[in-house]
């Protein structure tokens, strides 16, 4: 493989050189490995994920690690961002005396969901782990389990199973039907939404950035240098909405989660 | 271009929708770290320190609201010792009007009373001395008229008892008339 690996794209292919336009695509989501341990491929992701994963380790412990009844900045930011996803999302969700054991893992799944999004925009690094589909469907699934269980536990085998089908005796004839789409869209569907909404934007919105990127450098010959401008401008826009919905997609994915739970702990569906 | 075509071909071989197991395993093991930093020592970290600053800023509202009952009921009670010494000097000042009254009343009873001795000593006095005075002029007048009677008759009237009841007969004729004279006199006023 040539080094043009590393950039997702041709250097050397520019308009009017006729040379087709190296457009971003699946490809731009594979990465050789960098560097091999007895058939296991590390590759750029995983560096990110375990980067992403240092990085707020180290952000937390230097924030909450010696903590103090007045804080210091760093403390301060650390008890913004816990006090937006405890208060902002799962209190408002759960309450705060059900929502309170579910804080820990609430924040922990906000900030690696935000973490690995925000890697997006990082300069070199400029790839978002949760557009590989493995890092949200590990979420989901901890998040598909915990609920699970919490069902089952919280209602017993039948009581359970009624909770998630959305038993409703006044429904009539129509029961069955009712229990089987609810069956199938909240055990088989809500999973796979669940991580495919976020891998989905983190995907799309990193095919923009790289879409844009790679027309500003293809359209840069004659008198496309116009066009490679515009692209450029895009690029820059693109990453500004980018930041944005990267926050977006954390919120949402952890506001599903409590959501979930909420419906798991619920007495009536 | 090779390149390109090699990724192509192995991205159909997997769908984007497949998970892929190292990365699956990989994403959970930097999860299952954060997790376990944050729920285990820094959450609970933070916690504790959120809790201690919850009750210092309650424990300083209730010390403001402990200072400022105080100063309420330092407020009150100086007030009901400003109102206990107003009360105190009307009071006093009520006792000394009254003593003044009274000292007044005691003085003046007094000074009607000295007065009132005074002219019952100025009285008596007036009366001994008019006695005297009557007593002397009596023996004078009896004596002057004596010897005044004693040169115009040529002899002198030796028997001194008689002489006596004659002069005492005389002033008791004038003092008769006297009275009489004045009880007239009164009579005269009252009518």
């Amino acid at each position: 493989m040539s080094s043009d690996q590393t950039l997702a794209f041709e250097t050397n292919c520019h308009i009017f050189d006729g040379c087709g336009f190296p457009a971003p695509g699946l490809h731009s989501f594979k990465f050789e490995p960098l560097f091999s341990v007895g058939g296991f491929d590390f590759n750029k992701p995983m560096l990110l994920a375990l980067l992403g994963t240092v990085a707020i380790v180290w952000f937390f412990w230097a924030a909450f690690g010696r903590a103090k009844v007045v804080p210091g900045k760093l403390q301060m930011v650390g008890e913004a961002g816990y006090d937006f996803v405890r208060r902002g999302i799962v209190y408002e969700a759960l309450g705060k005396k059900e929502g309170e054991k579910y804080v820990p893992l609430m924040v922990s799944i906000f900030f690696f969901v935000w973490v690995m999004n925000l890697w997006s925009v990082i300069p070199v690094a400029q790839f978002p782990v949760t557009s590989i589909i493995a890092y949200p469907a590990g979420m989901a699934a901890i998040v598909y389990i915990l609920w699970m269980s919490l069902t089952f536990r919280k209602h017993g085998l039948v009581g359970g199973f009624k909770n998630i089908t959305g038993y409703d005796k006044s429904l009539g004839a129509v029961l069955p039907l009712a229990m089987t789409i609810e069956f199938f869209s909240n055990v088989l569907v809500r999973p796979f939404t669940h991580a495919v909404r976020l891998f989905a934007n983190m995907f799309a919105g990193h095919l923009l950035i790289v879409m844009f990127t790679v027309a500003s450098w293809y359209l840069l010959n004659g008198v496309g240098i116009a066009y490679a401008g515009v692209s450029f401008v895009m690029t820059i826009v693109m990453t500004a909405f980018e930041l944005f919905i990267q926050a977006v997609q954390a919120y949402v994915f952890v506001l599903l989660a409590c959501t979930y739970i909420q419906g798991a702990l619920a007495e009536h569906h | 271009m090779n390149a390109l075509v090699y990724l192509a071909q192995e991205a159909e071989e997997q769908s984007p929708l497949v998970p892929p197991v190292p990365e699956l395993v990989i994403g959970l093991i930097a999860f299952a770290i954060v997790f376990f930093f944050l729920a285990k020592k820094l959450l609970p970290n933070i916690n504790r320190v959120l809790e201690e600053r919850r009750e210092a800023i309650e424990g300083g509202m209730e010390k403001a609201e402990a200072t400022q009952a105080e100063a309420q009921q330092v407020l009150e009670d100086y007030r009901a010792q400003l109102a206990d010494a107003r009360h105190e000097a009307a009071r006093l000042r009520q006792e000394a009007q009254e003593q003044g009254a009274a000292l007044i009343a005691e003085m003046r009873a007094e000074g009607q009373r000295q007065r009132e001795e005074i002219i019952a000593a100025g009285h008596s006095q007036i009366e001994a001395d008019r006695k005297q005075a009557a007593q002397t002029l009596r023996q004078d007048v009896g004596r002057l008229a004596t010897d005044l009677a004693g040169r115009i008759v040529g002899e002198s009237l030796e028997d001194v008892a008689r002489q006596s009841r004659t002069i005492d007969r005389f002033l008791d004729e004038l003092d008769h008339k006297a009275s009489t004279a004045a009880d007239g006199s009164k009579a005269e006023a009252g009518r």
